[in-house]
């Protein structure tokens, strides 16, 4: 099924006998889905977009990539910085806006200007009654009702289709530089990067590569930027040498946003968010091949498939999502919470159309 | 306003409901005397007033989920209550609810610099988290200008904002975890120190729920570092339309400021007889503040005094002191006073956006003339969060009713724009029953099903947020 327009959409969900598969670009196979197909890319285009409000409003279905290109060509952006898992994952095809925010999707930006979710101010969706239910709006500061679209943003589309998503943008950053700290061990890549996160210099990426090491990205102004730049590399200078990249620091980001130094390696794909001090300890556990970002909140591992990761890396607070590989998805969460959780599935999907196949974990 | 009536039945057990809350709870974290509950009566929102059933403090989540435990078991409403300063009445009681409030819950648990985060009782005031982080140069982002009283617990409530979330967020982006205690008295652990949830987001459901999900007892926030230095710069303008204009312009130049503030004529007239800033006598003013070290400041500056000069303000003043950065907000802080000065008002909180500012300047002008009522704007431009002020007169009969039907004409107007009925104040049952301008049965149903899995008998803080005959059938 491709619906071409809300209504189709909503047509097409109170139509269904069985369980749908919701696709955007396919580009994030995560989540096991059954069913019928139900591809969203018929539900494309820009609703609105006032660069002067930092404010867009696009049909879920639309490609990132258009996206993308339209806000550069007004020198703006989305602030969470969408990362593409394509050769991590090895999926074919072009994400949409709507996989973004199915999936809440950030990039090593969102340690700095939050994520996916702190950017989106409104949806609108079909649940799976049929009902078309919209919450935010355009505006960037909305308390009117409950917050659905905090709700709708990390759902992976078990709630409901995402038909209609609205953000607020940033403007783009006149320049960048990073700062690398190339030999330094877990541990003290892991404490440079708390100190630089807790240091006025607004750091707006701190993240960890095999074969290049510690990296710590300026944003801004020019001046701005160069200032930075010096502070911030001789307040770190105690931990190790410091030498900046300006004329490639944007591809350093690329690549971590998109885990390159994973690709190609076999095994099953796991995304650890943790407190960033429990990073060296949860690392030094799993044993394994590693990228670190989000000053080591966010650490993604491959593993032999079948090893349980989760109980290899215990202790450490947060949560583990399988991204690739057999095994159960979704890091298993307590009874209550769980309980609500499914309370809400039950709400909004009574008839169980998006939960999905089994060993999701939900 | 209308409020339900009173449920009889609980009215008549109000001495077995007592009893039973005394039962699980120290003697002095439960008040009855009449005399003692007229402290509850209101909150912020003070023209509407209904006197609690009891009111609880507890001191600790053991405490709360006891008392809810009670409460739920008998069938009575509570409305939880952090340090009543709601404007729009989500801290307002019912005759047949109990008030559970948290104020006497104000510890600080954990200071991480490491991880750049802060978990507190909820009960501590929003100002004392940053006085809790800011020798170690952090500091608790969200600052509603109600700061120094409000409560943690009444931020996440109503997700509230403040003047520098252009840059920083409002409360659901500083908020990393909870503890949540639901209606039935089951403690919940939601979130914590680690970004984003491991499965369905209801931290960020949570927060802005008006507490009608549950009651927050702790919080985990996140703590930023202090900037080097901030300053600001007053602007002043002939019209409205030129300053929404220059705003648009410095939003749209890729300058992001902490804060874009914006004063009308009236207001500036009020504040300047009053708190005496020295603002210029012009038709509208901005406050526009900028952060970094010193050249950062210098060139953020310089690139708004050459977009403001292109709209030829007839003031243009650059703070070069502390002092002067003082003065130049003292106006702008003083405002909501100085009109509380002049007479009775009502602060409206609809959002809009930025590009329709100028328009809805105007329509606002033409609608009190209208109603014969003066209204004085005062508002965080940047994100097109208006703040409204409606002068009345409560000593005159009907002046409220015609205040609050123009307030009702505005915010219909905001949404009518492409707005929302509430940037940060909440609905709370000042809004209530024009939630049907922004939200359709759909959208309202989405909402309250919500509700339904939170706490299905509808007794948390029941009679907010929905139009009452949109939940009468679930309040029951």
């Amino acid at each position: 099924m491709k619906p071409r327009d809300e209504s189709e959409l909503a047509e097409a969900i109170r139509a269904a006998a069985g369980p749908l598969r919701v696709v955007g670009g396919g580009t994030r196979p995560v989540v096991r889905a059954a069913g019928e197909a139900l591809h969203i890319g018929g539900l494309a285009g820009v609703r609105l977009y006032e660069p002067a409000a930092l404010t867009l409003v696009v049909g879920a279905g639309t490609p990132l990539a258009e996206v993308e290109a339209l806000l550069a060509g007004e020198r703006q952006r989305l602030g969470f910085e969408p990362v593409r898992w394509n050769a991590l994952l090895g999926a074919a095809g072009e994400s949409t806006i709507g996989g973004v925010v199915a999936a809440n999707v950030s990039g090593p930006r969102r340690l700095q200007t939050g994520a996916c979710r702190d950017a989106l101010i409104g949806v609108r969706f079909v649940d799976g009654r049929g009902e078309v239910v919209k919450s935010g709006g355009r505006v960037m500061k909305n308390v009117t009702g409950y917050d659905l679209v905090k709700l709708m943003a990390g759902s992976w589309g078990q709630l409901g289709v995402l038909s209609e998503v609205a953000f607020k943008l940033q403007p783009a950053a006149a320049t960048e530089a990073t700062v690398v700290l190339e030999d330094l061990g877990l541990g003290d890549a892991v404490a440079a990067m708390a100190a630089a996160m807790g240091s006025p210099f607004e750091v707006s990426g701190a993240g960890w590569m095999p074969g290049v090491g510690t990296m710590l990205r300026l944003e801004g102004l020019a001046e701005s930027v160069a200032y930075r730049v010096g502070r911030l590399s001789a307040a770190l200078a105690r931990f190790g040498a410091v030498r900046i990249q300006r004329e490639s620091s944007g591809a350093l980001w690329r690549a971590l946003g998109e885990v390159a130094p994973l690709h190609g390696l076999a095994g099953a794909i796991w995304r650890f968010s943790v407190k960033p001090s429990e990073a060296p300890g949860v690392v030094a556990r799993l044993g394994c091949p590693v990228v670190l970002d989000w000053g080591g909140g966010l650490i993604w591992a491959v593993l032999p498939e079948g090893v349980d990761a989760r109980a290899l890396a215990a202790p450490y607070s947060g949560h583990a999502t399988l991204m690739r590989g057999p095994g159960v998805v979704f890091q298993p969460e307590a009874p209550a919470i769980a309980a609500l959780g499914a309370g809400l599935r039950a709400q909004f999907d009574p008839r169980g159309l998006f939960s999905g196949g089994a060993g999701n974990g939900l | 306003m209308q409020m339900p009536v009173p449920n009889p039945a609980i009215l008549a057990k109000k001495a077995a409901v007592v009893a039973a809350l005394r039962a699980v709870l120290p003697a002095d974290a439960v008040i009855d005397a009449p005399e003692e509950t007229r402290a509850y009566e209101c909150d912020a929102l003070a023209a509407y007033r209904a006197q609690p059933l009891a009111v609880v403090l507890p001191r600790t989540t053991a405490e709360v989920a006891a008392a809810l435990k009670v409460c739920h078991n008998l069938g009575v409403p509570v409305v939880p209550r952090g340090a009543g300063t709601s404007l729009a009445g989500g801290a307002m009681p019912t005759e047949d609810a109990v008030i559970l409030g948290v104020a006497r819950m104000t510890a600080v648990l954990e200071v991480d610099t490491v991880n750049r985060f802060i978990r507190v009782e909820a009960g501590r005031t929003n100002l004392a988290v940053t006085a809790a982080v800011e020798g170690e140069g952090f500091f608790y982002a969200p600052d509603p200008s109600s700061q120094l009283a409000c409560l943690i617990a009444g931020n996440i409530a109503m997700n509230s904002g403040g003047a520098h979330c252009l840059k920083y967020g409002v409360t659901t982006n500083n908020l990393l975890g909870v503890t949540l205690v639901t209606m039935a008295g089951e403690v919940l652990e939601i979130g914590g120190p680690w970004n984003d949830a491991g499965g369905l987001d209801l931290l960020g459901l949570v927060c802005g729920s008006e507490g009608q999900l549950g009651v927050v007892t702790e919080a985990t926030l996140r703590i930023l570092p202090k900037p080097e230095g901030a300053r600001p710069v007053l602007i002043g303008f002939d019209s409205n339309a030129v300053a929404g204009a220059c705003v648009a312009d410095i939003i749209r130049a890729g300058v992001l400021p902490v804060a874009i503030e914006f004063m009308d004529r009236p207001c500036i007239r009020a504040t300047e007889a009053f708190a005496r800033a020295g603002y210029p006598d012009c038709e509208a003013l901005l406050i526009v503040e900028v952060e970094g070290a010193e050249a950062e400041i210098a060139e953020q500056l310089g690139l708004i005094r050459q977009i403001a000069m292109r709209h030829a303000p007839v003031e243009f003043r650059e703070s070069r002191s502390e002092d002067e950065s003082r003065k130049i907000w003292l106006g702008r802080k003083s405002a909501f006073g100085a009109m509380g000065q002049i007479n009775d008002y009502v602060c409206l909180d609809g959002t809009i956006p930025v590009s329709a500012l100028p328009e809805v300047l105007g329509r606002i002008g033409e609608l009190a003339k209208a109603a014969g009522l003066e209204v004085a704007n005062v508002f965080h431009a940047g994100d097109g969060n208006m703040h409204p002020l409606i002068l009345y007169d409560a000593n005159l009969p009907g002046d409220l009713e015609r205040c609050e039907a123009l307030g009702a004409d505005i915010l219909r107007l905001c949404v009518e724009v492409g707005g929302c009925l509430t940037g940060e104040h909440g609905v709370g049952i000042e809004k209530r029953d024009l939630m049907t301008a922004q939200f359709n049965g759909a959208d309202l149903e989405a909402q309250m099903r919500v509700k339904d899995v939170f706490d299905p008998r509808w007794l948390l803080n029941p009679a907010k947020v929905f139009p009452l005959d949109l939940s009468a059938a679930r309040r029951g």
